[in-house]
């Protein structure tokens, strides 16, 4: 890439000194620093002449200038880092050595930040695995302990959007019918096994599609677990991964179903269909647009629903009206997680809403889906359709307000979202632990 | 200047031998022991200088600089040609009482036989410049190929030093024991 005029405009304000980098007669690289001046309008660095026979740069050959900036940070490290690498002629005048770029390299981790900057580096990673595993023989790949592999892999974290659901339609069971706890303990179990299947079998999509590879902007809240990409694991192994968490979650819920009431099959069939066809294909959910309300529905009504069965053997008004709100911010961790996808989900085929609607659209219908989801939890509790106690849950609403804020400034910058989208997921978690709160205040003023 | 030659054909200013093997002028050294980065040059297939920003680390024999295979050109730049250059410039990037600047050229090689931990000998020096390594080190689940490092060990021939960081001024040209070793 060719230097601009204003790129050498800036280097003055941007950097204190050059380093003017050739080889030397013996083929050793020889750098030495100087100060300069830039003149845009020729397209040319002035640096001051360099004294000393054994360290002139050649006049006929091209050489290497660069400009480097970091800030120390006493204690700590340092930050501010950024450098400009430039190629090109130089020819002496007088007094100076004139400069002429016809190439550049650059970053500056105030416009891109390392992790991007990283993450652009992982083609060159994987090519060098290569060429080490060639020279030693020997398959060389990266590590990561098995604890943090199988976090990462797994994104664990994210659990807790299956154990809000399930708490809470445990939650309005033992208000409204009782509650045994190995039941309790098998249906999380299960539900953790199926979401955990999801995120897996999203990976394994994810990473044969391309969408992960497309995406250089992953942060630890979206982009996938990437542990194909980096090569920390096999696909097959991530598949056979996700098959065994789809196993067992299917082994404990076809047996809940045996002890519970064969009706609950339906609703766990229903929820492990859409779980796997999410990305799955042939039907691919996601890339129809349809991801934000599968996973409403799975992590919201279904699981609620599903929960309350075990405990209560029967299906009830009450868990599926208190699991729409949790449904619908379940989906909006989803629909924030997907704005600084949306590049890469574009170039793959995903059709979320981010990728189909303008900036203001989805600001707006963020703004509209949290509304709806507070003002349902307002009207349930207040009409007695749910617990009066879990109008509490409105607590959590001004969470919202630094998302709104944050999709507003920092729509384009996925890393300066991240935080966000950490407080996103604390407004699901904190909605749902409070109406769950609610229930367990009225069964302790039942009981009192 | 041939790398053959002697004093006379050295730098007829201020070329001098350093007896000590493999140690770098003490001014040289005071420079590398507080430097949060340099910028190392290598050399490309097609002849072509590279510089790169790295922090560098040194024992009093080596200097040591880490990569990420990440950005792990610059590594198979070396091992086509291990003839390195590494220069100390930026002011505000030293801590020492008088600034100067100066350049080390040696050769390099690279040590990446352990990707994943290998660098880790390294990490005393690291910690003593950038504490803040042990933080990141801790999230190293987040950055997994970050941390899959290469250790470029050089091996210095031959020092350039400019007092008061005047490179408008000849530097000190020291022939380093070990060029001939």
């Amino acid at each position: 890439m060719k230097p601009t005029a204003e790129l050498i405009a800036g280097l003055q304000e941007r950097f204190g000194h050059a380093v003017i980098a050739f080889v030397d007669e013996d083929g050793y690289p020889l750098s030495v620093a100087t100060e300069f001046r830039a003149d845009p309008g020729r397209g040319v660095v002035v640096l001051n002449a360099i004294a000393g026979d054994t360290v002139q740069p050649p006049e006929e050959e091209r050489v290497n200038v660069v400009f480097s900036h970091i800030r120390p940070q006493p204690g700590i490290g340092y930050d501010e880092r950024r450098y400009v690498s430039l190629w090109g002629a130089v020819r002496r005048t007088e007094g100076a050595l004139e400069f002429e770029p016809d190439r550049v390299q650059q970053w500056d981790e105030q416009e891109m930040s390392f992790f991007e900057f990283s993450e652009r580096g992982v083609p060159q990673a994987r090519r060098y695995l290569d060429q080490v595993s060639t020279e030693t023989g020997r398959t060389v790949k990266p590590r990561l302990s098995f604890g943090w592999l199988f976090l990462r892999a797994t994104r664990l974290p994210f659990l807790t959007a299956t154990f809000v659901p399930i708490l809470l339609g445990i939650a309005v069971a033992a208000w409204t019918n009782g509650f045994n706890w190995w039941l309790a303990l098998l249906t999380l179990l299960g539900g953790a096994c199926i979401h955990l299947g999801l995120n897996v079998a999203n990976d394994v999509f994810d990473t044969t599609s391309g969408a992960d590879e497309a995406n250089v902007n992953p942060t630890q809240f979206s982009g996938g677990s990437r542990v194909v990409l980096y090569g920390l694991i096999t696909l097959r192994t991530l598949a056979l991964l996700s098959l065994g968490f789809y196993a067992v979650g299917i082994a404990i819920g076809v047996g809940l179903a045996a002890m519970r009431g064969w009706d609950l099959l339906w609703l766990g069939v229903a929820g492990a269909l859409l779980s796997f066809f999410y990305t799955a294909p042939p039907l691919k959910l996601v890339h129809r647009g349809l991801g934000e309300i599968v996973v409403a529905l799975g992590f919201g009504p279904i699981m609620a629903l599903g929960a309350y069965f075990v405990q209560a053997r029967e299906y009830g008004l009450e868990p599926l009206l208190v699991s729409i709100p949790v449904g619908i911010l379940i989906a909006l961790v989803l629909y924030v997680n997907e704005v600084p996808d949306r590049p890469a989900d574009a170039a793959t085929g995903k059709r979320t809403l981010p990728v189909r609607f303008s900036k203001d659209t989805v600001v707006n219908g963020y703004i509209a889906a949290v509304a709806l989801a507070f003002g349902l939890i307002a009207v349930f509790a207040i009409s007695g359709l749910i617990v009066r106690p879990a109008i509490i849950a409105l607590a959590a609403a001004p969470l919202a307000l630094p998302v709104i804020r944050a999709l507003r400034e920092s729509y384009e910058q996925p890393y300066a979202l991240m935080p966000a989208m950490g407080k996103n997921i604390q407004l699901h978690l904190a909605t749902g632990v409070l109406l769950i709160l609610g229930y367990v205040v009225a069964l302790v003023a039942d009981a009192l | 200047m041939s790398r053959e030659g002697n004093a006379a054909t050295c730098d007829r200013l201020s070329t001098i031998f350093v007896p000590s093997v493999g140690v770098l002028p003490e001014p040289v050294e005071a420079l590398l022991e507080t430097a949060l980065v340099c910028e190392l040059t290598v050399v490309d297939p097609s002849g072509l200088p590279v510089t790169h920003p790295l922090i560098p680390f040194y024992d009093g024999e080596l200097i040591y600089l880490t990569s990420s295979i990440l950005f792990s050109r610059k590594l198979e730049h070396i091992k086509g040609n291990p003839r390195v250059s590494l220069s100390i410039s930026d002011p505000v990037a030293v801590d020492v009482e008088r600034f100067a600047r100066a350049t080390i050229q040696g050769d390099a090689t690279v040590d990446d036989s352990d990707l994943h931990a290998g660098w880790e000998r390294v990490l005393p020096l690291w910690r003593k410049k950038e504490p803040a390594i042990d933080m990141f080190l801790g999230k190293r689940v987040a950055l997994p190929l970050f941390f899959e490092r290469a250790v470029i060990e050089i091996r210095p021939t031959r020092a350039f030093f400019w007092e008061g960081g005047r490179t408008d001024r000849p530097p000190q040209v020291f022939e380093l024991a070990t060029a001939v070793a």
